[in-house]
């Protein structure tokens, strides 16, 4: 895999296909199984999706604690390579950084699609928006997770120690970032009115970490989004339904007026 | 060599009902506080005992479980500081990692140290993986906050001029002033549990005693030579006073005696480590290479391997007899002569230590039988231990 450097950090990056650029920010985990996913983006795109610090093979400065800090390295990476008319796309906790991003500057985002995201607190105290994923037994948390875990879930069994070696580095990095408050930043509703610019809210039907009623209200938070459900899909409908999702954010995003 | 009694409190009556874990997720309704408080004050009863008998009293904490009611090591600790006059009271310990307020626990050790007239001996606690959970700390930070936390409460409680500022990573305060001043100077000893070299080597560069728990004849060589090593290193003198093991002791007028309570205290092997999978390692809690191999393993061999034979097979902790026990070096069992001699012989294949942390109480052994256990072991056992050295 190809690295950027970015000042002292240096990311693991793939980047592939030639175009318009699109920056695909990851959620916690699942960062291999996107593979389809990328190939389908890249047909149509120039896709550029770094591992986000801590993640994977890529260095994190002891510093970079909050999903802040990762909001502004991107917004520093679109700066350093002169990225104009982007479309930012992240899931899950990707989502949340990409909302951070665009409350910050918008200057360099053309649109934005975000895929069952997190990131946001909407109900009360006591109601839990966001799946405990940390507490589930495994099997629930895959029935959550996937709408086919025989088929979407990953057989970790066979795999080599480095590859591994960097899953577990995407969860230790992702609990770093998201374990308190869990997975959301309680300002950061107050601030979605600033995400001025077209947003696709995409969301699996079947999402047991983060429901379709929660993208629902993230929809209506943003100024200027459209949600779309992908059937027959959880958490990651990238990862279940490459080609459907990868063709919503091509017609959202090639569209002139939504 | 010294000695100390430790028991976890278990809150055993409810062990029937936990199925698949005993933590975390184990409903309070299980708990009948008037059961509750029957076992609490005989536990205390025991500690108290150990006045009379000469042996130290050791507690611990652990949350949300009901293998170990004593969800705050120093509460315990307050009601003995006044109730026993002579032993060392050692909290092993503070979870400090998980604490959200490291003044606070300054201010309980050096309370306790001063009612105690300078009794206490303070353990800092790292924290066994599932109690994040409960804390709901972020585990993968949880060494940093630990660290802070020790500096934090060792600077406070040797601070005697009026406020200092903190402005760490994870703690804040901008007068810390503890009062009271605690009793020892500079401050009391401290302590800390330790399951691996790694952990032993940092221990070691900061001279803090080392107890070292549940690691047996096999794991247990390993970690005392970090532990002189590194002193060594760091030019710091290695006494014996700074290594600590635990064994579970089941002492009888006869072999059969002896065992039959060991098997009884075994309860807490039998049944600490029963925890639902997904809180068993927290991800950020272990390091990379020990996480990746979990996720080979489906998590199962997370925890395996930590209780071995001498002959290095892996024991099952639920099912462990009292001869695997002995055989594995946890467990001191028979009359009081076995136990001087099993005593002395892991004694002699670690290189020594200097305290004996004896958990005399565990699982379903129940007053009468601690009471005993606790009495022949003062009698016939204690008046010897200097003697493994010999």
């Amino acid at each position: 895999m190809e690295r950027a450097e970015i000042g002292e950090i240096s990311l693991e990056v793939l980047t592939a296909g030639e175009g318009r650029t699109l920056l695909f920010l990851h959620g916690g985990d699942y960062f291999a199984q996107h593979r389809e996913f990328f190939e389908r983006l890249a047909q149509r795109w120039r896709v550029i999706a770094p591992r986000h610090p801590g993640f994977g093979g890529s260095t994190r400065p002891d510093g970079f604690r909050t999903v802040h800090d990762l909001a502004y390295l991107y917004l520093d990476l679109l700066d350093r390579q002169d990225l104009r008319d982007v479309v930012l796309v992240g899931s899950s906790f990707g989502g949340w950084i990409a909302l951070e991003m665009c409350v910050r500057c918008l200057q360099r985002v053309g649109r934005v699609v975000l895929i069952d995201s997190v990131g946001v607190k909407f109900g009360g105290r006591e109601a839990r928006d966001i799946a405990d994923v940390y507490a589930l037994p495994n099997a629930e948390l895959l029935r959550r997770m996937f709408f086919d875990p025989a088929r979407a879930a990953p057989d970790y069994a066979g795999l080599d120690n480095d590859e591994a070696t960097s899953i577990a580095r995407d969860r230790a990095a992702t609990a770093l970032y998201g374990w308190r408050p869990y997975m959301h930043n309680p300002g950061l509703c107050q601030w979605l009115h600033r995400v001025r610019v077209p947003t696709l809210v995409i969301w699996g039907e079947n999402d047991g970490i983060v429901g379709p009623g929660y993208g629902e209200k993230l929809c209506r938070s943003l100024p200027d989004a459209r949600f779309q459900i992908i059937r027959q899909a959880g958490h990651y409908p990238q990862i279940e339904r490459a080609g459907e999702v990868a063709d919503a954010v091509e017609r959202f995003a090639r569209a002139e007026v939504l | 060599m010294k000695v100390w009694h430790f028991s976890e409190m278990a809150y055993h009556p409810a062990w029937p009902q936990l199925g698949e874990s005993y933590r975390v997720i184990v409903p309070s309704r299980l708990y009948d506080p008037k059961i509750g408080a029957d076992l609490y004050h005989r536990y205390l009863d025991e500690w108290a005992l150990c006045d009379e008998l000469g042996i130290n009293i050791m507690t611990n904490e652990h949350h949300a479980t009901a293998t170990c009611a004593d969800s705050v090591c120093t509460i315990p600790m307050a009601i003995l500081a006044r109730e026993t006059k002579k032993v060392r009271l050692l909290a092993l310990g503070m979870p400090i990692g998980n604490r959200n307020d490291p003044i606070r626990v300054a201010e309980e050790y050096a309370t306790i140290d001063v009612i105690s007239r300078g009794r206490l001996e303070m353990g800092f606690v790292k924290g066994v993986p599932f109690e994040i959970s409960p804390a709901n700390t972020n585990p993968a930070e949880l060494m940093e906050r630990f660290w802070e936390a020790h500096d934090l409460i060792l600077k406070a409680m040797t601070s005697h001029d009026g406020p200092f500022n903190w402005e760490g990573r994870h703690f804040h305060y901008r007068q810390v002033n503890v009062w009271p001043r605690p009793w020892q100077q500079p401050h009391p000893p401290v302590w800390m549990p330790v399951g691996s070299p790694g952990s032993a080597s940092e221990a070691a560069a900061r001279s803090m005693t080392i107890g070292v728990l549940n690691t047996g004849w096999v794991r247990t060589p390993a970690i005392y030579e970090a532990y002189r090593k590194t002193a060594a290193e760091t030019g710091r003198a290695v006494t014996l006073d700074k290594l600590a093991y635990m064994a579970l002791i089941g002492v009888g007028e006869t072999r059969e005696e002896g065992w039959r309570r060991a098997d009884q205290i075994l309860g807490y092997s039998r049944t600490s480590g029963i925890v639902a999978p997904q809180f068993m390692n927290p991800p950020g809690y272990a390091s990379d290479a020990q996480s990746a191999q979990a996720l080979k393993t489906s998590g199962a061999g997370f925890r395996a391997g930590r209780i071995q034979s001498r002959d290095g097979r892996n024991l099952d902790p639920r099912t462990m007899t009292v001869a695997d026990a002995i055989d594995a070096g946890l467990v001191f069992a028979g009359t009081p002569d076995d136990v001087f001699d099993q005593m002395r012989a892991f004694y002699d294949h670690v290189g020594g230590f200097g305290h004996l942390l004896m958990m005399g109480q565990g699982g379903l052994l129940d007053h009468k039988e601690t009471v005993a256990n606790l009495t022949l072991f003062s009698r016939e056992v204690l008046p010897r231990v200097g003697e493994v050295a010999a």
